[in-house]
């Protein structure tokens, strides 16, 4: 199994009490709330986190992205990236994702991706996604358009990373006369390119093809849903006439290891609640705006998410750590319900999440310690 | 005389469509909270006029086209219908969405159109004046900055589907109006320096109290069609044909027979 670090890098000194008041921790929460000196303090906190996740033995770091949100500071997390990859020597980069139809040129993140590949000497993991309903109201793009502007976003990087420039690119959102990347990626032909999904059937039949066979990440879902998505992906891969591997299958959760499951749960109550009751909630106007995912997926992820959009439900660790959205607990417990899921679906990628909401510092980094210990040497 | 859901096919995209009543043509185009119930309005409008009602392509039942992409490509689809479903001059009468697709049609050929009826039209807009944001209102929201009259917006809360179809009607009606208003909202930023195109009789009607369309742009509207009568409707939001579906229809009828003498 492949173990992932991964941050939000949320910001924790939010007046949750006054945030409250308003329609969500994105779009509308007034940037008054953020104080840039409280800021610096955070980014200077979770980068070390992340640095330090090589030392423990992680194989990858990930970051995000996400726009104009208490959720995650990283609205450009190729910016992150490049300062990681001038704090690492040999851990993997992973940017999960740039949000690709929320840009007007996707060369631009052809060429980002293709400079920390470079500068990185070929670290990079390169996610793909198409940005979480709320960035559809940031950024104003049409959300009735999304899938059509990721598609061929995707197909514009992917030509740019691996045919000789210049050529022209003609589509239906993006035309670019000349197109001819410099510089070109390290990684041949191209960096690893996983997708996280809230899990749709469109993009799981879409990773799985036999020309991407892409990594697919389950994010943020009770455990039934991994399951569902994982064995979607494995039964797609099937139709296309091939067997999936679990190297093409992750889950992406909060998970929490101290020496005791009562302890785990007290440690982890506070951030993990603030998380999906503060920092996560949105009513589902934001969350899925309309062409967002097609009718029939939309009416799916009501059923099937309740820890999204759950608005304004207010959700207990103790029912998240039930239905296994999160994973929380002694080392042997964490174990147990990682490989559970594995047993299930053969995953091999897990990208933990392992500071959360207002999770301090050191309890993130003894989380950290105590996973790469006592959690992935059993998993691998 | 029927109210019955019909179809129109129109260069092979097929429609739902209501007819009612006999005389001079007229057209309604609807909202972009999709293809309305029969409306005490439709009726006092037929007593006049022979009325089609039809539900914009990409709405409901109708069908989706894979060429309808924006406000342009529907404006361009009603001059077909006028062309090829009608044998005079049609007095076209449009609500919020639709009166924004008859104006973008009137901009392009007024030749078909006996007169121009505007609801609270989207499509242009005075900076600094921002629409409400239907997109990120809550039903509740929705409903309440809809109209003027609160009873009526919590008899609309309480209405439920009735089955999965009316779901998924439902689904797609907001999908349709996502296409078409969300970016910029409800607004055609190449609309406005065109509209003297328009030269058929124009009225412009609006709700002195409209939550999601200003009544202030009504203003910009006169200015770019000086000869258009202008009627404010005191105490009413964005569907005067609704609230006030009595006065409103006298008004639109006393306009229409103002334009045919």
């Amino acid at each position: 199994m492949k173990f992932v670090c991964f941050h939000l890098m949320p910001y924790r000194p939010l007046d949750l009490a006054a945030a409250k008041k308003y329609r969500s921790a994105w779009v509308v929460l007034p940037n008054s709330f953020y104080d840039p000196e409280k800021g610096a303090a955070e980014y200077d906190s979770y980068l070390d986190q992340l640095v330090y996740a090589e030392q423990l033995g992680f194989d990858a770091i990930g970051v995000n992205e996400h726009h104009q949100t208490a959720y995650g500071l990283m609205p450009a997390p190729n910016l992150i990236a490049s300062a990681l990859i001038q704090r690492t020597k040999t851990v993997q980069i992973a940017v999960l994702g740039r949000a690709l139809p929320l840009v007007n040129n996707p060369i631009n993140i052809a060429e980002e991706f293709a400079m920390l590949d470079v500068l990185s000497k070929g670290r990079l993991i390169a996610g793909f996604v198409r940005g979480i309903g709320a960035e559809y109201h940031s950024t104003g793009v049409n959300p009735a358009f999304s899938h059509e502007r990721f598609h061929e976003a995707h197909d514009l990087i992917v030509k740019a990373w691996t045919t000789p420039g210049p050529f022209e690119f003609e589509g239906d959102h993006f035309r670019l006369r000349y197109v001819n990347l410099w510089p070109r990626p390290y990684q041949k032909p191209h960096p690893p390119v996983w997708i996280p999904s809230m899990g749709s059937r469109e993009t799981v039949v879409w990773a799985s093809a036999p020309d991407r066979k892409y990594p697919f990440m389950v994010t943020f879902s009770p455990e039934s849903a991994v399951v569902r998505y994982h064995n979607m992906y494995r039964e797609a891969a099937q139709a296309h006439g091939y067997a999936a591997s679990g190297s093409q299958l992750g889950w992406a959760a909060p998970i929490y290891v101290a020496e005791t499951d009562e302890r785990a749960r007290q440690d982890a109550e506070a951030g993990i609640e603030s998380l999906f009751n503060n920092f996560l909630p949105m009513p589902y106007e934001m969350l899925l705006p309309p062409g967002y995912t097609s009718n029939a997926s939309m009416k799916a992820t009501m059923k099937l998410r309740p820890a999204l959009g759950a608005w304004p439900r207010q959700q207990t660790i103790d029912e998240l750590i039930a239905n296994g959205t999160i994973v929380v607990g002694s080392p042997a417990s964490v174990r147990e319900r990682i490989e559970r899921v594995r047993e299930q679906t053969g995953f091999d990628i897990l990208i933990a999440l392992l500071q959360f909401g207002l999770l301090p510092d050191h309890l993130a980094r003894r989380n950290m310690e105590l996973f790469a210990e006592k959690v992935m040497p059993k998993l691998r | 005389m029927t109210e019955e859901a019909d179809r129109l096919v129109t260069r092979g995209v097929s429609v739902r469509v209501r007819y009612a009543g006999a005389g001079p043509p007229a057209l309604f185009l609807h909202g972009a909270r999709g293809w309305p119930a029969w409306l005490p309005f439709f009726a006092r409008l037929s007593q006049h006029y022979a009325l089609t009602v039809p539900e914009h392509p990409g709405f409901g039942g109708s069908n989706d086209p894979p060429w309808l992409r924006d406000i342009a490509d529907l404006a361009m689809y009603y001059l077909d219908v006028l062309d090829q479903n009608f044998s005079a001059p049609v007095h076209v009468i449009g609500h919020s969405l639709g009166g924004w697709t008859a104006a973008e049609a009137a901009v392009r050929n007024s030749g078909r159109i006996a007169s121009l009826t505007l609801i609270a039209p989207a499509g242009i807009r005075i900076k600094g004046i921002p629409p409400g944001d239907n997109f990120i209102w809550s039903p509740e929201e929705a409903a309440r900055a809809t109209f003027y009259d609160q009873s009526l917006a919590e008899a609309r809360l309480k209405e439920t589907p009735a089955s999965e179809a009316d779901v998924d009607i439902e689904l797609q009606n907001k999908l349709a109006a996502v296409k078409f208003g969300w970016a910029p909202r409800w607004l055609n930023p190449n609309l406005e320096k065109w509209l003297h195109r328009i030269t058929v009789p124009a009225q412009i009607i609006w709700g002195r109290e409209d939550g999601l369309l200003p009544s202030a742009y009504a203003k910009l509207w006169r200015e770019h069609l000086p000869s258009a009568k202008v009627s404010i409707i005191e105490a009413c939001g964005h569907s005067p044909h609704i609230e006030y579906a009595e006065a409103v229809g006298d008004e639109v009828l006393a306009f229409l027979a103002g334009v045919r003498a």
